[in-house]
């Protein structure tokens, strides 16, 4: 299991470089996660996309798909591409820490 | 690893729901895992964004091996309806949208859509038949200019 360090902390990563353990997570970790995407600054609605795939994977074990979050975190599916244009769902549950959302939709 | 893929253009060119739901399927999972993707409609793909046909788009039960049932028995009346009333009712179970709001998520998502001209020009369509996520109406050429230097997949 690859571990790296960020923010001086050392986290297990998957291959894929998505969190074993959202647990290990922090919002400073968010911070730099999003600058190694190249998402820089974090903005209101970044934030709330981040805390909204925490909510549903804590809530329901997987981190929700650009379809539940376009219904259901209060983002359009337009302004969820335009935060986070390399997929919405994958980089937003990369930078939230948890592992990354399975679903076809 | 592999190169990872960097975009792709679809073809959809079959107006029966099963022909058409793969297609979007792919344009969609492709935008979520941050690939660009283009979506060409072409023959009867064309239904898929007509706006007067897009509410009717049916599962074929005749001519369909897949229907697992006597060609007789699918050529009855009401029975491809009744077979494209279950499949959208357990697609609704899967939070799988109906085309018409498929087609617009995918748009939102940020994948072009076009109409190839030469069915559109046999088929007696103009601009104004198609839904407004369709951005052009293009030829074959065009279309291989969109798509260049991606991978393209005929559906």
């Amino acid at each position: 299991m690859p571990t790296a360090t960020i923010t001086g902390v050392a986290v297990t990563l998957n291959d894929e470089g998505f969190f074993e353990d959202p647990n290990q997570w922090n919002e400073d970790m968010a911070v730099e996660l999003a600058r190694r995407e190249g998402i820089d600054p974090l903005t209101d609605q970044h934030w709330k996309v981040i805390h909204f795939m925490r909510d549903q994977y804590f809530e329901k074990g997987t981190g929700p798909t650009v379809r539940v979050l376009g219904k259901t975190s209060g983002v359009t599916i337009k302004e969820l591409y335009q935060l986070f244009p390399k997929g919405p769902a994958k980089m937003a549950a990369k930078v939230a820490g948890i592992p990354k959302p399975r679903g076809c939709i | 690893m592999a190169d990872p893929i960097e975009k792709v253009s679809i073809i959809i060119s079959k107006g029966s729901l099963e022909g058409i739901y793969p297609g979007l399927i792919m344009a969609n999972g492709a935008r979520a895992e941050g690939i660009e993707a283009n979506l060409f409609f072409t023959f009867f793909g064309l239904d898929a964004i007509h706006r007067k046909r897009i509410d009717h788009i049916k599962v074929a039960a005749v001519g369909n091996p897949g229907m697992h049932m006597a060609t007789i028995v699918g050529a009855l009346p009401g029975m491809s309806a009744l077979a494209t009333h279950m499949m959208e009712k357990k697609m609704s179970d899967l939070d799988i949208p109906p085309i018409p709001e498929f087609l617009e998520m995918i748009s939102d998502t940020g994948a072009g859509m076009f109409a190839c001209k030469a069915s559109v020009d046999m088929f007696d369509l103009t601009q104004d038949d198609f839904i407004p996520q369709v951005k052009d109406i293009i030829t074959v050429g065009e279309f291989y200019e969109v798509a260049a230097g991606g991978h393209i997949i005929f559906t």
